[in-house]
C-alpha cells in the first residue's frame, strides 16, 4: 500500500504539491493526470524516495520512505519498479545487459537464471530481436519498452510508470496498457501511472486523480471522471482552450 | 539606488555566491571520498570498470601527454640552455630539466592534460547520466552510484596520474636531450650524466605524491560536478566547464601547499 500523508513540496517559492493526502491500495492501478509541469512526476519521485517532502510523509506498506536510511530505502525499493520517462537506459550497455544489471549487481541469481529472466521479459515486451542492440541503435519507443522490461525484471509489487505510452504508436501503447492490466490481474501489482494519454488512463485505471496547482482537484473512477462536472477536469480531458485552466503560452 | 551601486552590489553578490558554492562543493567532495572508501573493498568485483577507466585515462591520453611532455622538455632545455650558455654552464641543462620536471612540471602539466582529456569527460559523462535519469535508475535498482561510477574512476585516476607523471618526465627529459644535442651542442653522454645528477629522491617522491593527490582530487571534483548536474543539456555543459576550472584551481593550490610542506 502507498500512502501520502499531507505531503507538501516547494521548489523555491512555488508549491508544487500542496498538502496532498492519498492512499493507493494493494493491487490498485492509480492514474494521475494533469498539465505538464504541475508536479505529477514530482509526486511519483516522492513515492520512489528520490525526493523527500518538505512537509508530510510517504509510506510504503506502512514504512516511511522519506528520511529513511539507505538500507531501509534499498529494502523498500526492492519492492518497487520504475519506468522513467526516457527509459533511463545505460548507454554503454546492450539491451540485455541493461535488463540484467540489477540481477547481476545483487548476485541473487546464477548467470543461467539471469539469462532466462532477461529472455522472458524481452519476449513479453516483444523485444527479443533487440537483445544485443545498444540503446543508441533502438527507437525511443523501444527504449521505453526496455525500461519497462528492466522495471519488471525483479518482479516488483509496486510499479511506478512515468508517461508509459508517450512516444509509442497506438498499437504499442495498447500492448503496454494490456501489460499493465495483466500485471494487475495476475500478480496483483500496485501501479502508479503518470500520463497525459486519456485513452490509456480510461483503459487501465481503477482510479484517476487530477493534479492542478498542487492539489488533487478530483479523484474518482474512470467513469465518474469521464462524466465529471468539475470544470477544471472537464476542460483538461476534453483538451479545450477555454475554461478555468490558465493556458501558459510562454 | 544608483545603477553603479546596484551593479557593484550584484558583483559582490556573485562573488559571495561563488565562494559559498566552492565551500559547499569542497564539503561534498570530502563526503563523496568518505562514502567511496567502504567500496574500495569491491575493487575486484569492479576490476573490469577500473581497468576500462585506466585504459581511457592512460592509453587514450598517451599521445597528447607525449606531445606535451616532449615540447615541455624541449622548451625547458632551450630556454635554460640559452641562459646557461652565457655563463659557460650549458652542460647543466640536463640537471635543470630533470629537476624542474620531477619537482613540479611533470605532475602539474600532466595533471592539466588529464583534466582536459579525462576529467572533463568524467564530468560530462556522469552529468549526462544525471540529467537523463540514469543515476536515479541506478538508485531505484539499489545500485550505489558511488560504487558503480565514482569508485572505479577514483581508483583508476589514483594510479594513472603518478604513472602519467613518470612517463611525462621520461619523455620531457628526452625532448630536452634532443634540443641539448642539436641546438646547444651538448653530447648525449654529458646530458645523461647531468640528468642523473638532477634526479633527487625527495623531489621524485614529492612529485609522485602530488600526482597521486591530484588524481584523487580531480576524480572527486569531476564526479561531484557530474552528480550534482541539473537543468538538462545546459547543466551538462555547466558541470563540465566548472569541473575543469575547479580541478585546475585545485591543482595550483594543492601543488603549492605540497611543495611548501616538503621544501618550504
Amino acid at each position: 500500500m502507498i500512502e501520502l500523508r499531507n505531503v507538501t513540496k516547494r521548489f523555491g517559492s512555488r508549491k508544487v504539491l500542496d498538502n496532498i493526502s492519498l492512499t493507493i491500495q494493494d493491487g490498485e492501478t492509480f492514474v494521475i493526470i494533469g498539465q505538464s509541469g504541475m508536479g505529477k512526476t514530482v509526486m511519483l519521485r516522492h513515492i520512489a524516495g528520490l525526493f523527500d517532502p518538505d512537509e508530510g510523509d510517504v509510506l510504503i506498506d506502512g514504512v516511511k520512505m522519506n528520511g529513511a536510511n539507505r538500507k531501509t530505502k534499498e529494502e523498500l525499493r526492492e519492492r518497487i519498479g520504475i519506468l522513467f520517462q526516457s527509459g533511463a537506459l545505460l548507454n554503454w550497455m546492450s539491451v540485455a545487459e541493461n535488463l540484467a544489471l540489477p540481477l547481476v549487481e545483487h548476485k541473487k541469481y546464477s548467470p543461467a537464471e539471469i539469462d532466462r529472466l532477461v529472455d522472458d521479459k524481452l519476449a513479453v515486451l516483444q523485444l527479443t530481436d533487440a537483445k544485443f542492440k545498444m540503446p543508441s541503435d533502438i527507437s525511443g519507443g523501444m527504449k521505453k519498452r526496455v525500461g519497462l522490461a528492466r522495471a519488471l525484471i525483479r518482479e516488483p509489487q509496486i510499479i511506478l510508470y512515468d508517461e508509459p505510452t508517450s512516444g509509442l504508436d497506438p498499437v504499442m501503447s495498447e500492448v503496454i496498457n494490456q501489460l499493465i492490466l495483466q500485471l494487475q490481474r495476475e500478480f496483483k501489482v500496485t501501479s502508479f501511472v503518470v500520463t497525459h494519454d486519456m485513452r490509456s488512463a480510461y483503459t487501465i485505471a481503477d482510479r484517476i486523480a487530477m493534479l492542478y496547482q498542487g492539489k488533487l482537484v478530483q479523484c474518482d473512477t474512470p467513469e465518474n471522471i469521464q462524466n465529471t462536472a468539475n470544470p477544471i477536469v472537464r476542460q483538461f480531458i476534453e483538451g479545450r482552450l477555454e475554461g478555468p485552466i490558465e493556458v501558459r503560452r510562454d | 539606488m544608483r545603477p553603479v551601486m546596484k551593479n557593484l552590489l550584484e558583483v559582490f553578490n556573485d562573488i559571495g555566491y561563488q565562494i559559498l558554492e566552492v565551500i559547499e562543493l569542497s564539503g561534498y567532495c570530502v563526503i563523496l571520498f568518505v562514502e567511496t572508501i567502504p567500496f574500495f573493498s569491491k575493487i575486484w568485483e569492479k576490476r573490469k570498470d577500473v581497468l576500462y577507466q585506466m585504459y581511457m585515462a592512460g592509453v587514450k591520453s598517451f599521445i597528447v601527454n607525449a606531445v606535451v611532455a616532449l615540447f615541455t622538455g624541449m622548451i625547458l632545455s632551450l630556454q635554460s640552455g640559452i641562459e646557461l650558455r652565457d655563463y659557460g654552464q650549458a652542460a647543466l641543462v640536463g640537471h635543470l630539466v630533470t629537476a624542474t620536471l620531477t619537482r613540479e612540471m611533470s605532475p602539474f602539466v600532466s595533471a592539466i592534460v588529464l583534466i582536459a582529456c579525462v576529467g572533463s569527460a568524467i564530468a560530462a559523462e556522469i552529468a549526462t547520466m544525471k540529467v537523463s535519469e540514469e543515476i536515479d535508475a541506478l538508485e531505484m535498482m539499489s545500485i550505489s552510484p558511488i560504487k558503480f561510477l565514482v569508485m572505479p574512476r577514483l581508483i583508476a585516476l589514483m594510479f594513472i596520474f603518478p604513472l602519467s607523471s613518470v612517463y611525462f618526465t621520461f619523455v620531457g627529459i628526452f625532448g630536452g636531450a634532443i634540443v641539448a644535442y642539436y641546438k646547444l651542442n651538448i653530447p648525449w653522454q654529458m646530458y645523461y650524466n647531468a640528468v642523473l645528477h638532477g634526479l633527487h629522491f625527495k623531489a621524485t617522491y614529492v612529485g609522485l605524491l602530488k600526482s597521486y593527490v591530484f588524481g584523487v582530487v580531480i576524480s572527486l571534483v569531476c564526479c561531484a560536478y557530474g552528480l550534482r548536474a541539473k537543468n538538462g543539456v545546459i547543466g551538462v555543459g555547466q558541470a563540465t566547464r566548472s569541473s575543469v576550472i575547479s580541478s585546475f584551481m585545485m591543482v595550483l593550490v594543492l601543488g603549492y601547499f605540497i611543495t611548501a610542506m616538503f621544501f618550504g
